[in-house]
């Protein structure tokens, strides 16, 4: 069970102050307009970016102390978008997420094979385990990441628009298999673009502008008309799904009604 | 999903391993038993062609050491065998170099020739050689003129990756233009030492270190190169994971617990030492690695420890005949091994880098 807490993280001007915690086992989500800094957020939660000032502790741990490879262990991350000109096939680049658990020099045993397996399975891409994955639409090749993301066993998931070229049942499927793994005690962090993806499947949300946190707390507390016409600059009305009682957005046309946001 | 790009991986992907039908480790074993066979015929063809042609059934008991007294002993044993050895070391050397470069570059245009490396590694020998440094001759030169080599090949390659790299990206055209550019600079720079230093002879030395040839080949310089290749493929194949790693990219590589800095600094160095002493041994002989690290990747895939055993075996053979080639084809004259390695790799990297500009994904 992982704790993640940022203290005033901060990235030139691309991240500003920001105070963020993951307790264990939840599923915290990013929202916010393009450039907001949510990217970048997560780009330095898994050590590929150093902060310029302040500091990301994991259980206490600063994690730009730790070794790539002592991080990797803990940190699993699906990138936004990796490309390779080699053929690499999609169970070779699964199977490179056993790599932060080996001795570089070590092979992939029986037991790492059978996780690969499993990860291919669940994510669905089993049957283009032995295809090049260049020649992978962008929604396999993401769900094949993930499938990396699940090999590499950690106890952070760090997920970039995991659901950006995905159709939505693979959208759901993706999010449902980050909030299982939740309940098993891993803990999450995601940028969503999806309003209501985030309300439906983040205990937690934060919601960013221009680096800096603007509002956090439950999807239902976060996601107010009067929220997303300051940050969004839409007009939206926020309801209660009438299954499910998430809150769900509902946007209107025309611009947003004015409102004051000190009365959040 | 079913995405349209989910179809059946034989009518869309561009290089679809024929693996049909056998398990990847049958292939693999076949692959190498048939490089294998293949390059103890070249080296047998190799020793018995020449300005001289000799008889296979005398040849085959000279190398097996089971011959009666020959009169082609000597040319076999003293100058053909030797020769054809270290076309095998230098061109199993060179591709290996060439597979670790294309993984640290993720890109299949590298080659240490294209990338200024075996010139930078030239200069650093021609300098070696115009000082003086080591007395030479013997043991002491055998040594200064790799490492002066090592020094020149080290600093040609971190010269054009600074040159090459613009932040977190480094494109093809910007990695083969610096590569180019520094490799004419050396080049030149080798061939102004060997005037400047008045060397009566520096007309021919200066196309041996930029066009490489094989003829200088004796047992006692085949000795490192030889040992270098058998250390270097060992360092590497332990190394095959990492290497791996810098196929994803990068920040892929980072977030799978790989030190990118560290690791491309060893890899450098790596690289940079057996291009050296290849180059020591046989000039800057270019374009050894591409064709075969292609014909490689189609028949065993991109993984290292597949990779790298075929990519010696291969380069290897390549080299063994295009030196029989560079020996025959205008005999007696002997043509600089580097000419027909650049004819035949030349236009071959011309077409991948077309087909790369087309838009096709390899």
């Amino acid at each position: 069970m992982t704790e993640l807490r940022l203290e005033a993280l901060s990235y030139g001007t691309r991240l500003r102050e920001v105070d963020l915690t993951a307790r264990p086992g939840e599923t915290v989500g990013l929202v916010g307009p393009n450039g907001s800094g949510k990217t970048t957020l997560l780009r330095c939660v898994q050590g590929i970016l150093t902060p310029t000032s302040g500091r990301a502790l994991l259980d206490g741990d600063d994690l730009h102390t730790l070794t790539p490879k002592a991080r990797a262990r803990r940190i699993a991350g699906v990138p936004q978008d990796s490309s390779s000109e080699f053929e690499l096939t999609v169970r070779e680049v699964v199977a490179l997420g056993r790599s932060p658990h080996k001795r570089f020099w070590e092979t992939d045993t029986a037991e790492d094979r059978a996780r690969v397996e499993r990860a291919l399975t669940r994510v669905g891409v089993a049957e283009l385990a032995d295809r090049p994955y260049p020649t992978l639409s962008g929604g396999e090749r993401q769900r094949a990441l993930v499938a990396r993301a699940l090999v590499q066993d950690p106890a952070l998931l760090v997920l970039d628009e995991p659901t950006n070229h995905l159709d939505i049942r693979h959208q759901l499927d993706v999010l449902g298999l980050a909030r299982r793994l939740g309940a098993r005690g891993t803990t999450n962090i995601l940028a969503l673009h999806d309003l209501n993806l985030a309300a439906a499947h983040c205990d937690r949300l934060y919601v960013l502008e221009r680096g800096r946190v603007v509002a956090e707390g439950p999807p239902g507390e976060v996601l107010t008309p009067a929220l997303l016409a300051a940050v969004y600059g839409v007009a939206a009305e926020v309801i209660p799904h009438p299954t499910t009682g998430t809150p769900t957005v509902l946007y209107l046309p025309g611009p947003p009604v004015e409102h004051d946001l000190s009365a959040m | 999903m079913k995405a349209p790009a989910a179809g059946s991986s034989a009518t869309r992907s561009p290089a679809t391993r024929p693996s049909a039908g056998r398990s990847p480790a049958t292939r693999y074993g076949l692959v190498v038993t048939g490089l294998l066979v293949a390059l103890a015929v070249a080296v047998v063809a190799g020793v018995a062609l020449g300005s001289v042609r000799i008889p296979v059934g005398e040849v085959v008991p000279i190398l097996t050491g089971r011959a009666a007294p020959s009169p082609y002993r000597t040319i076999v044993l003293d100058v053909r065998l030797p020769r054809v050895l270290l076309g095998a070391v230098v061109g199993g050397g060179l591709a290996v170099v060439g597979a670790v470069l294309q993984a640290l570059v993720r890109n299949r245009l590298a080659d240490p020739f294209l990338l200024g490396i075996s010139s930078g590694a030239s200069a650093g020998a021609v300098l070696v050689l115009v000082l003086g440094v080591g007395g030479g001759v013997g043991i002491t030169s055998a040594v200064a003129l790799p490492a002066g080599a090592f020094a020149g090949a080290l600093l040609a390659l971190v010269l054009v990756y600074a040159l090459a790299r613009r932040g977190a990206t480094m494109t093809g055209a910007g990695l083969v233009l610096a590569g180019v550019a520094v490799s004419y600079i050396l080049a030149a720079l080798t061939t102004l030492l060997l005037v400047l230093a008045g060397r009566p002879e520096h007309f021919q030395e200066a196309m041996f270190w930029s066009l490489g040839g094989l003829g200088s080949a004796r047992w006692d310089t085949l000795a490192l190169p030889a040992v270098v290749l058998a250390l270097g493929i060992a360092a590497l194949l332990t190394l095959a994971r990492p290497l791996d790693l810098l196929l994803v990219g990068e920040e892929g590589a980072t977030v799978l617990g790989l030190d990118t800095a560290r690791f491309r600094a060893a890899v450098f160095v790596l690289a940079s030492l057996v291009t050296a002493v290849m180059v020591a041994a046989s000039g800057a002989v270019g374009f050894v690695g591409l064709m075969v690290l292609h014909a490689a990747r189609m028949a065993v895939g991109a993984p290292h420890r597949r990779l790298l055993p075929v990519a010696a075996l291969g380069g290897a053979l390549a080299l063994v005949l295009a030196d029989l080639a560079a020996r025959t084809v205008a005999a007696p004259q002997d043509i600089p091994v580097g000419v027909l390695t650049a004819l035949t790799g030349g236009p071959f990297f011309l077409w991948l880098m077309r087909r790369r500009a087309e838009g096709s994904p390899v």
